[in-house]
Parts: C-alpha cells; structure tokens; sequence
C-alpha cells in the first residue's frame, strides 16, 4: 500500500525485515507456548490446576489473534500487488489449513485405511466392508440404526410439529417452548444419567426409585430391565432420550416457519370455512415442507452418527450396538483399523446424498455466480 | 360459540402443559435426587419429597424372647401367627407388619397418613465435587468414607477446553467468512464448495487420522488437541453460517470505507465484527454447548489421563463403574448440566436466533 514512492535497496531489505521480523516472533511465542502447554498437561502434578487452565486460554485465543494481526501486518508491507493477491489467503489461509488437516485429508486416509488390513499394512481389497455388510452382529448394528434414523426423525419432527402448531395458539407460548427447548442445553451423558435414572429396576416387591417402573408396578406390573434384557424394544427406550433432546431444535424452527405463513392466508382459509385439521394440512403442511425436509434432513443426519447416548446407557450391549459405538469398539477395543475404518466410510457414504444436495443448491446462490 | 371457544383453549393448553410437564418431570426427578440422602435416594421414589399418602410406622414392637414365634402370637392386640404377620394385617385402620426375621424381628404398627420425605442434604454435591478421600455423613449418623468425584477439577477442565474451542473456530470462520464475501481471489468458488460439502461430514470419519497425527507429536491427552479438533469439526458450520450474515451485510459501508483508504483488515475488526455480533454471539453459545456437552471428542483426545478429564467423561466414568450409586449420579449429571443451563437460560434469544439462521433454508 505504501509502495507510490520509490525506495532504494536498503530500504526494502529494512521494511522487509521490519516486516518478516514480528511474524517469525509470534511464529516463535505460539511455538513456545504450544511446547509449555502441551508440557504442562503431561506432568501437571504441583501446578495448581487453575494456572494451567489460565495459560492454556490466553495462549489458545491469544495464539490465533497474533497469528492473523502479525501475518497481515506482514502482507501489508509487501508492494501493492502482492498485498491485493495474498490479503485474501491471510483471510481464508487459516480456515483452509484447518479444514484440510482436519477434514479432508483424514478423510481420504481413513478412506485408504478401510482397504487394508487391521494395522494398515497389508492391502486387503474389499474384505473389510465384506465383512461389514455380511457379519451378523454388523447387520444387527445396520438394523438399530435404521431404527434410530427411522424412528429418532420421524417421532422428534412429529412432535415438534405438533408443540408448535399448539404453542402458536396459546398464550402461554413462551414459557411452553422454554421448556421443551431447556433439554437442548443438556449433554448425551447428563441425559443418559437422567433416564436411566428413570429406567431405573429393582428387584419385584422392594420400592421401586425408578419413575417408569415405579408407574408399572403402581398398575400391577412387573419391574422391568427397559435397556437391557428387552431385546428389541430397548432401542426405543433409548431413542426416547433422543426425542427428548432434540424436539426443542424442531419445534423452534417449526414455530419460525409457522410464524412466516401470511396470516391472511389462514384467515381466508377460516373464513370460507375450513376445519382448523383441513387449515393444518391443506395450507400449513405445504407451507413449511421446506423447513420440514432441513429439519428431517438434520436429525436424520444426526442419528445416523449417534453415539453417547447408547455407549452411556448400554456400551452397545443387549443388542442395542449402533454404528457410531461399533466404530469405536472395532478401533479402540480390538485394534482393527481396516474394520474400524470401514464403518466409518459407510457413515460417510450414508451422508453423501445430504452433501450433494447441499452442493447442488450452493451452486445456485446468486453470491457465487 | 363463545363457550365452545373457550372449551377449545382449555383443551389447547392442557395439552400443552401435560406435554411441558412430561418434558420437564424427567429433570426435576434429577435435581430433587440430587439433594436427597444416599439412603433415601435408594429406598424411595424421589417423588415422595412431595406430600403423599402412605403407610407410617407409630409404634414397634419387640416381642419379648420368650414368646413362641411358631405359634400364633398376641401383639399390639392382634393375634395372628408369624406367617400372617409378616405379609401385614390390616385392622380399625392400622396396620401390623413383621420386620426381619423370625427370631430377633419385631413388629410394626402403621398408620396410613400424609407425609413427605424431606430430608435435604448436600453430602451429594459435596463428594462430587471434592477430589481425594471424603467422608460423607449419613442421615442415620453414620459416616462413609469414599474416593470424590474430582468434578470440580473437571469442571476448571471443561472451561479451559470450551472457551478456546469456541473462540478459535470463530475467529477462524469469521475471517474466512469475510474473505469470501467481500474478496475476490482464484479458487474462491471452489473453496467455499469444499466449507459446504464438509458440513455434513461425520467426524467419526475423522477421528483415527487425526489420532495417528495427535500420537507423532506426544499432544494426544492435553487441552490442545482437543481446541484443534473441534476447532476442524466446528469450522464448516461456523463458515457457512457467519458468511451469510456477513455477505448481507449493506455494500455501501464497505464502499465508503473503502474510498477513505482502510485497508481489509481495519475494516473487518473495525466494521465487520461489531456487525456482526449478533451472528458471531449465536454460533458461539452454539459451539460453547457442543463442546461442552461433547463426550465423543473428549473420549478420544483427552481419554484416561485422569488430570485433563472433562466433566461428561467424569460422569460417564461413574456412570461405568458405579452405575447404581444415584446420589453421585443425580448431582454428577447436575453439575455437568450447571453451566449450559446458565447460559441457556441468559441467552436464549441468540441460541434461537442461531438455529433458525443456520436451518430455515427452505
């Protein structure tokens, strides 16, 4: 930007040095700081834990403001042409790198990995996903998940739905969504601790502490073990947490897109008579599809990668195994990288519609063409 | 008309509240367990901190030693025999039940009345939260000594990972999402095709490359590898969504600023980041909440190294190896639960807000 002057040899080998120098600085600090941190978490024994949580923060976000003031700073004192070239990849460089170590080449080698054996070092073809697809237990896996997608989506849209259409007509609307959205701040693991805790069976006779058995034997039943021995009704035990969790996220963006329909619309509709079920199904359905398929799409997606939830509740016992904590079982309890790696690639190729739609319609925003 | 229609709301909102209240019971049955005694917690439904009906013992009695417990026996004026005795005569109200066995038992008279369990206690919290020995006083004034939970040592960890794994990936979005908007440069199209493609990726496809990568360097166990991993895994969504509030905002500030020679930078932390706010607050309560709620990650990156836990693998770790201990449990998960309520409930709006930037698309 300062570059209209002419500047002599010297000059430049100055500016240049003034320029390179912050840079390679903070370059030094981050690398100093990542050494300390990563040094202070091995053997952190009489460090008082606050300290360390102190720098591990200041170092974290300090590290990255540095890094993208120091890197600008050095761009900018580059001549004119070269600051308008590279600005940009000061700007996206960071998030590139990023996605690119984390995302795209891991997913290229665990892609790789899947077509060998269970160390990675022998080429073993298709036999992993042979057996994938074959293994009994594995079908058994693919048969849960296919609960999870079927049931999870289709139970947490529905009852999102149905809270929004009646909370968009109550007065009570605010606090109503409040609480069915309050399980949305709640972790798998606190969830899976909540509903076991209603899950919860003692032996025929003794008081039961666990409300769904407790409601059971009040009716003349029998405690029963709902997660475990209760093959395959389990998994519906399970999903139930799920639809717990995650109706708040339907029911808001349900609740947005109802809010969106022109009320002359519905009153017009009212007017010549129609039912408030014909209004629900002739005029609001057709309204929201759209929300309704990104809605469905998310938790679909979701489901399909569901893992805490069951490895909390189960560990993947009781026939209850889905392909997220298969996953984990195959690499972290038996070692086997192929198998371990060809779930995962299933997962991926599961989402690989949703990706090219999103794709399909990225290419059609008015910003890109 | 006018009844009809005020019919229909009745049944509107009690729909409504059965509904709320279904949602919420599973909660509050957490955080009533939570402050009630081990024992309780045990031996009784948490719903019966509320008044109930129930059976009341009024009077024991211990027969003296001499009586013959295998013949029919006169006590408390009943007479019945052991057997009788021990499934519970019912007579003018009362009730008379055998306690333990045959030879050292006793009989109790009970009335059947309301009561409530409230015996409150926060021994719970307490040894969750305490890492070391501790020592937890009953309510039948006994003691129990037992390892703590270490979750207040959890806790401090889950900051230390939430808060930087919340601001890099939207600093490092916020600047890409500039980028794209509002630069121009060869592969920009291509580039924010890959940030779409990989919104939908399942991080699990992820997670041994980048394992294999955290093990060459000696990084796998510590807070770092952690804030980089969710850093990879937040961006796309971070991107994409910061870059639709950032390209819409109006061109003619930019322009302006622009003329009056400020350069890229100046103008996106002078500019575009306080424009942002709004965007830049929803998408980080929504991350602050993954990652905090995140056990998948944490499991994988931080794994055993008992010092770095993070507050959902400490519950999960109770959950594991003592599964029935419910006083533990209940304000384990509570404490894991504190925060996000906290912040859930302060800034809703902007969670709100997010969610349906990020998703009504159409």
């Amino acid at each position: 930007m300062f570059t209209s002057k002419p500047q002599s040899a010297s000059k430049k080998l100055t500016l240049m040095i003034a320029a390179i120098l912050p840079l390679a600085v903070s370059f030094i600090i981050l690398a100093w700081g990542f050494f300390f941190v990563r040094d202070l978490q091995a053997n952190n024994k009489d460090v008082p834990q606050l300290l360390i949580v102190l720098i591990a923060i200041v170092w974290g976000v300090g590290g990255v403001v540095l890094l993208f003031t120091t890197a600008n700073f050095f761009v900018e004192q580059l001549p004119e042409k070269w600051t308008q070239r590279l600005v940009p990849f000061i700007f996206i460089g960071p998030a590139i790198l990023m996605l690119t170590w984390a995302l795209v080449l891991p997913t290229i080698r665990t892609i790789i990995a899947s077509f060998y054996g269970v160390d990675s070092t022998k080429f073993v073809g298709l036999k992993n996903f042979i057996f994938v697809f074959t293994n009994s237990a594995m079908l058994e896996v693919f048969r849960n998940n296919l609960l999870w997608v079927v049931f999870g989506t289709a139970l947490t849209v529905s009852a999102g739905l149905l809270i929004a259409v009646l909370a968009d007509r109550s007065k009570f609307e605010t606090l109503a969504k409040t609480l069915i959205f309050l399980p949305m701040a709640i972790s798998f693991v606190g969830a899976g601790v909540i509903w076991n805790f209603i899950y919860a069976v003692k032996p025929a006779g003794a008081p039961q502490i666990g409300l769904l058995n407790a409601i059971t034997t009040s009716f003349g039943g029998q405690p029963q073990a709902w997660t475990a021995f209760f093959t395959p009704w389990n998994n519906f035990f399970l999903i139930v947490i799920v639809i717990w969790l995650q109706t708040g996220y339907s029911m808001v963006l349900f609740s947005a897109a109802i809010k969106g329909i022109p009320s002359e619309l519905l009153e017009a509709a009212r007017v010549d008579g129609a039912t408030e079920i014909q209004v629900f199904f002739r005029i609001m359905l057709p309204n929201i599809l759209g929300t309704i398929i990104a809605v469905s799409t998310t938790i679909v997606i979701f489901t399909l990668k569901i893992f805490d939830v069951v490895w909390v509740m189960t560990g993947g016992q009781y026939g209850t195994s889905v392909i997220a904590t298969e996953f984990y079982r195959q690499y972290f309890t038996y070692n086997n990288n192929g198998i371990g790696s060809a779930i995962a690639v299933v997962l991926f190729i599961a989402v690989i519609p949703v990706m090219i739609y999103n794709l399909r319609q990225f290419a059609q925003r008015e910003a890109f063409k | 008309m006018k009844k009809s229609k005020f019919f229909n709301s009745l049944i509107l909102n009690a729909s409504l509240a059965l509904i709320c209240l279904l949602w919420t019971i599973p909660i509050v049955g957490l955080l009533i367990s939570s402050f009630r005694d081990r024992i309780d917690i045990n031996s009784s439904g948490w719903w019966t901190v509320f008044p109930h009906k129930d059976w009341i013992m009024v009077q024991r009695i211990t027969p003296e030693p001499s009586v013959d417990r295998n013949q029919p026996m006169t006590l408390g004026g009943v007479t019945a025999s052991f057997e009788e005795f021990l499934k519970g005569i019912e007579k003018n109200g009362q009730k008379f039940i055998w306690i333990g066995n045959r030879r050292i038992g006793y009989l109790e008279v009970q009335q059947y009345k309301w009561t409530a369990n409230t015996t409150f206690t926060l021994e719970n919290y307490k040894q969750v939260l305490s890492s070391g020995n501790y020592t937890a006083k009953l309510k039948d004034g006994t003691t129990q000594t037992s390892q703590g939970d270490s979750m207040n040592r959890a806790f401090l960890n889950s900051i230390a990972v939430s808060v930087p794994a919340t601001v890099i990936p939207i600093a490092l979005a916020a600047f890409a999402a500039y980028g794209f908007a509002w630069m121009k440069f060869p592969g920009r199209k291509m580039l924010f095709a890959l940030v779409v493609g990989l919104l939908v990726i399942p991080l699990q496809i992820a997670l041994i490359p980048i394992l294999k990568d955290y093990v060459a360097i000696h990084v796998n166990g510590t807070f770092l590898a952690v804030w980089l991993a969710h850093t990879g895994f937040g961006l796309p969504l971070a991107t994409y969504l910061l870059f639709n509030y950032i390209s819409e905002l109006p061109r003619d500030i930019l322009e302006a600023a622009f003329v009056d020679g400020a350069s890229h930078f100046t103008i996106f932390v002078q500019l575009i980041l306080p424009l942002s706010v709004p965007a830049l607050a929803a998408f980080a309560i929504f991350q602050f909440l993954w990652v905090w709620n995140d056990y998948l990650v944490a499991l994988i990156f931080i794994g055993a190294s008992p010092n770095n836990q993070l507050v959902t693998q400490r519950l999960a770790e109770i959950v594991g190896s003592r599964g029935q201990d419910w006083h533990l449990l209940t304000a384990g998960g509570f404490v894991t639960m504190l925060l996000p309520l906290v912040v859930f409930f302060s800034l809703q709006r902007f969670f709100v807000r997010g969610l349906t930037a990020g998703s009504v698309k159409g």
